[in-house]
């Protein structure tokens, strides 16, 4: 049963992945692409769940929190750069 | 019989949250602006990152992993609002152009584009104190 279900899941979440590199690369402005990074992110972290599942190795579980944090940073950095911007049109 | 629900209970937080994830995306790419994109994938990514990492605490049944991954969806939830707030916000401020469909937009009146600065509406009005 858990096999079943990890082949669904790793298939559902590359196709989560693929459309939303689809939005990263079509835009058509910045903070969309953030809004599509930040969502890379979580499937990201559910990609490492996943992984730690099938392999067993529970230390996977760490790098989940280490991208967590990175994904959050990195919106933030993202937000306060576009805001010290100004008006932008791209 | 208890290794067969932890079995199943792990199996349909995996499938969950990655059912949720593929929401998400599908959001991200019909959805038509940026709000309503943050809508979906702010929502319905960090639910479904929470439950995968919920799924592989229950698979794992054990109190060290327990706690990180208490600790990892903790985290989520308390940041992934501030950063889709801050997103949505320099979004707004950068001028990203609203769903023509849009029927309100309630900052419009209160945000000066101009100087950039925001007003609440009640600095003229006499304060109650006197």
């Amino acid at each position: 049963m858990l096999e079943i279900t990890l082949t669904l899941v790793f298939g559902m979440l590359c196709l989560a992945m693929a459309l939303a590199f689809i939005r990263l690369v079509k835009g058509p402005m910045l903070p969309n692409r953030v809004v599509a990074l930040e969502l890379i992110a979580s499937i990201v972290v559910g990609f490492i769940a996943a992984y730690s599942v099938l392999t067993g190795v529970d230390d996977f579980i760490d790098v989940a929190i280490v991208m967590a944090l990175l994904a959050f940073l990195a919106a933030i950095g993202f937000a306060r750069y576009l805001e010290r911007g100004g008006p932008r049109d791209d | 019989m208890i290794d067969l629900a932890r079995e199943v209970i792990a199996s349909l937080l995996l499938f969950i949250g990655a059912a949720l994830m593929l929401l998400a995306a599908v959001g991200a790419i019909r959805l038509p602006d940026l709000l309503t994109r943050m809508h979906a994938t702010t929502k319905a990514g960090a639910l479904g990152a929470a439950l995968t990492i919920a799924g592989a605490a229950v698979h794992f049944a054990d109190p060290g992993v327990t706690a990180r991954a208490a600790a990892v969806i903790a985290f989520i939830f308390l940041t992934a609002p501030v950063a889709a707030h801050l997103i949505g916000r320099a979004g707004y401020f950068v001028g990203v152009p609203l769903w023509k469909g849009t029927i309100k937009d309630e900052l419009k009146p209160h945000y000066d584009a101009g100087n950039h600065s925001l007003r609440s509406g009640l600095e003229e009005r006499p304060s109650d104190d006197e």
